[in-house]
């Protein structure tokens, strides 16, 4: 233990929640003092029973312990809510924690949020200075690294102009820069990367792994799975203010956590037909999913090189040579992405149809969509005569989401704009 | 911060465990307070047409007013000129009330420092004295020049200036803490500062002098602390006139002491949950 730069022992913080107040930050001086004066008068008219209760305990951190090493990079995850701002928070002392003790054998820095304490009238060269103090730098060592601050901010044009006339990602890039520049022995980075161009966000992560390298500890608290997984030595998964988690394999925490968190959330990636709807004369639909190569509906989200595969079942009733099966693919903002029915091809290609059960199965291609959310919906058709399961009309739907697994390549950690990311290949030509 | 090897370096946090690094802290993080005066200072006149002539213009405007008061109200006219006599006065007033002011809403103005970095909080409310303290030295100035035109020379007295300056910064500050940490729970001092700010005005020497008080109300009347600051300042200021009264020195150092003492204390107490309840 003796090697640990941060030991945390039982860390426990309760928050008490008022639920008079919940609508008002802050207490009116008005209510305590009416509240004072009545409470005896309350007291005297109902004798022994105790009031009720106008507030509750809630603990955001409950007996957490873990240590890091130094030089280590610990991924910080779990769903909103589940305590990683509060330990944070008790780790660069913004809060006191309410039990528990926390050792920390370095100074840290926070970059919870970039540009705290930027003030909008100041001009970028102010600005720098402000910050630089603010997070706890010397005047000397702020004016020994300003030039490597601007250069790496790419503000040089802009140091005398007010930053409230600065797009908000030279905003950011002065910020981060500051940041960056601390030298402390703990760095805690709060979802700083969720901003900024691609390069910008290349070349932070290059310096958070400068600064790990140069032997500093990183604790890093972001949703992007990608980025934990790519940038971290450690994982630390946290659910309920408590610790799920703890260990150097990140690939597995992640994975779990982002597993148990589907469970909660019902978006379903099969539909049955139990009610026996969509009962029609030629075919009635049965099973609808999207499956893993083992030939299980998705219960998490895939990796997108992962192999998957939509797969209808159905009661064919007549042989229609008209009749054609698929589905509709929308995006997390139901925008419609693409169709596929089993008649795309030529006609050699179709599926024989046969009267009876029958299952077609259409694999999606790895690498072809981007990370997100997708809801995809059946279709079944009597070519041009009969639509009897049409798309945002009458027919079921069942969602899937793809996580991580974008690339191989270290220059594609991010998920990027727009609503494929297919890994394409490039060659040399000439 | 000082290049500390990390070897040597060890912080425990726990439950009211702030105390011991505080004070060494607040040391550490000195420069932050020159800074944040710097901010307050170099934010306040930006963009503004005449920038720093605003410090003197409104302490100017109230001696002129309470100059023709004194002259409408039949005040009988002082051994100095009038404008030097108010003046006086003005300075440490209005060097109170900014201060006061400022601090007091200094802590809720700078709420998105407090939920996201850490430094001693005191820092917050001491560098708002600060900036007020910076445009009471440029009316200091004006009055230096006011009283080079009028040709009045101060005594010996002048060097002991400094102390009630000190006098002026204790309360301001004192008093300041304490609002800036209530502020933060009670809103309601927002609205209760800019009252005690303009009944002070009324209350306190600035129009009139002490003498100007019947004697029998000398000792309530001196309990307002910036009485005897106020008299101590024309002392020092005018060359001994008029001329200081001890009890009401007495207790205005009295209540500076204890507001100063105690207004640390609450708002250190107050501070570890600023975090959460701001």
């Amino acid at each position: 233990m003796s090697d640990s730069i941060i030991v945390v022992e039982n860390l426990g913080k309760r928050y008490t929640i008022r639920h008079q107040h919940e609508r008002q930050r802050y207490v009116a001086l008005r209510d305590v003092l009416a509240s004072k004066l009545a409470s005896p008068l309350r007291r005297f008219r109902r004798g022994v029973q105790p009031p009720t209760p106008s507030t509750e305990d809630f603990w955001a951190l409950k007996d957490v312990s873990f240590d890091v090493k130094q030089g280590e990079v610990v991924g910080i995850i779990g769903r909103n809510g589940a305590g990683k701002s509060t330990l944070l928070k008790i780790l660069s002392r913004i809060t006191e924690p309410t039990k528990g003790r926390v050792t920390l054998r370095g100074r840290v820095a926070s970059l919870l949020e970039v540009g705290t304490g930027f003030h909008p009238e100041l001009t970028g060269r102010e600005n720098i200075l402000l910050n630089g103090a603010i997070l706890g730098m010397a005047r000397a060592e702020i004016n020994r690294k300003f030039d490597e601050i601007v250069e790496f901010a790419e503000v040089e044009k802009f140091l005398d102009t007010p930053v409230k006339r600065y797009s908000s990602g030279m905003y950011v890039r002065l910020a981060f820069a500051v940041a960056a520049h601390l030298e402390p022995e703990i760095l805690i980075v709060d979802e700083v990367l969720a901003v900024g161009d691609a390069q910008f966000q290349k070349k932070c992560l290059a310096r958070m792994s400068e600064v790990a390298e140069g032997g500093r500890t990183v604790l890093f608290v972001s949703h992007n799975m990608n980025a934990v997984e790519n940038l971290c030595t450690k994982a630390l998964s946290l659910d309920k203010g408590q610790v799920q988690e703890h260990g150097v394999d990140v690939r597995g925490i992640v994975t779990r956590y982002l597993g148990g968190n589907n469970h909660e959330e019902s978006t379903a990636s099969v539909w049955v037909n139990t009610n026996n709807s969509l009962n029609h004369p030629v075919m009635q639909p049965l099973y609808f999913a999207v499956e893993n190569s083992e030939g299980l509906p998705l219960t998490a989200p895939a990796s997108n090189n992962e192999r998957l595969f939509v797969v209808i079942r159905g009661d064919v009733r007549q042989i229609d040579p008209a009749l054609n099966m698929g589905f509709a693919l929308f995006n997390q903002d139901s925008e419609q992405l693409l169709w596929s029915l089993t008649t795309d091809g030529p006609e050699e290609c179709w599926p024989k149809l046969e009267r009876g059960l029958v299952e077609v199965r259409c694999p999606l291609p790895p690498r072809f969509l981007n990370e997100g959310s997708y809801r995809m919906e059946l279709q079944c058709t009597v070519h041009c005569r009969d639509w009897f399961v049409r798309p945002e009309h009458n027919s079921p739907s069942i969602h899937f989401e793809i996580r991580g697994g974008l690339s191989d390549s270290p220059y594609w950690i991010f998920a990027r704009p727009g609503v494929l990311a297919p890994e394409w290949k490039w060659e040399r030509t000439r | 911060m000082t290049a500390m090897s990390p070897a040597g370096y060890e912080l425990i946090i726990e439950p009211g465990r702030g105390e011991s690094n505080y004070w060494r802290d607040l040391w550490r993080y000195r420069e932050l307070m020159y800074f944040l005066a710097w901010r307050d200072i170099v934010v306040r006149y930006k963009q503004t047409a005449i920038g720093v002539a605003w410090a003197l213009i409104r302490p100017a405007l109230t001696m002129l007013v309470f100059v023709a008061f004194r002259r409408l109200a039949g005040i009988e006219p002082s051994q100095v000129p009038e404008p030097i006599l108010v003046f006086a006065a003005v300075i440490p007033w209005q060097f109170f009330s900014s201060a006061l002011t400022e601090s007091s809403g200094s802590l809720v103005g700078n709420a998105n420092l407090i939920s996201k970095v850490y430094f001693p909080r005191l820092i917050i409310p001491s560098a708002a004295v600060a900036t007020a303290f910076v445009d009471f030295l440029i009316t200091l100035g004006f009055l230096a020049a006011l009283m080079l035109g009028y040709g009045v020379a101060p005594g010996w007295q002048i060097l002991i200036l400094p102390l009630f300056v000190l006098l002026a910064f204790g309360l301001s500050l004192g008093l300041g803490l304490f609002l800036a940490a209530l502020n933060v729970e009670y809103r309601d001092f927002r609205y209760i500062v800019p009252f005690i700010v303009q009944f002070g005005l009324f209350v306190s020497p600035i129009a009139f002098t002490t003498a100007n008080i019947p004697e029998r109300w000398r000792t309530l009347y001196a309990l307002n602390p910036m009485v005897g600051i106020i008299d101590g300042f024309r002392w020092s200021i005018l060359g001994g006139y008029p001329p200081l009264e001890p009890q009401a020195l007495g207790l205005s150092v009295a209540v500076t002491v204890s507001l100063l003492l105690l207004g640390v204390r609450y708002f250190r107490r107050m501070e570890r949950s600023f975090a959460d309840v701001i």
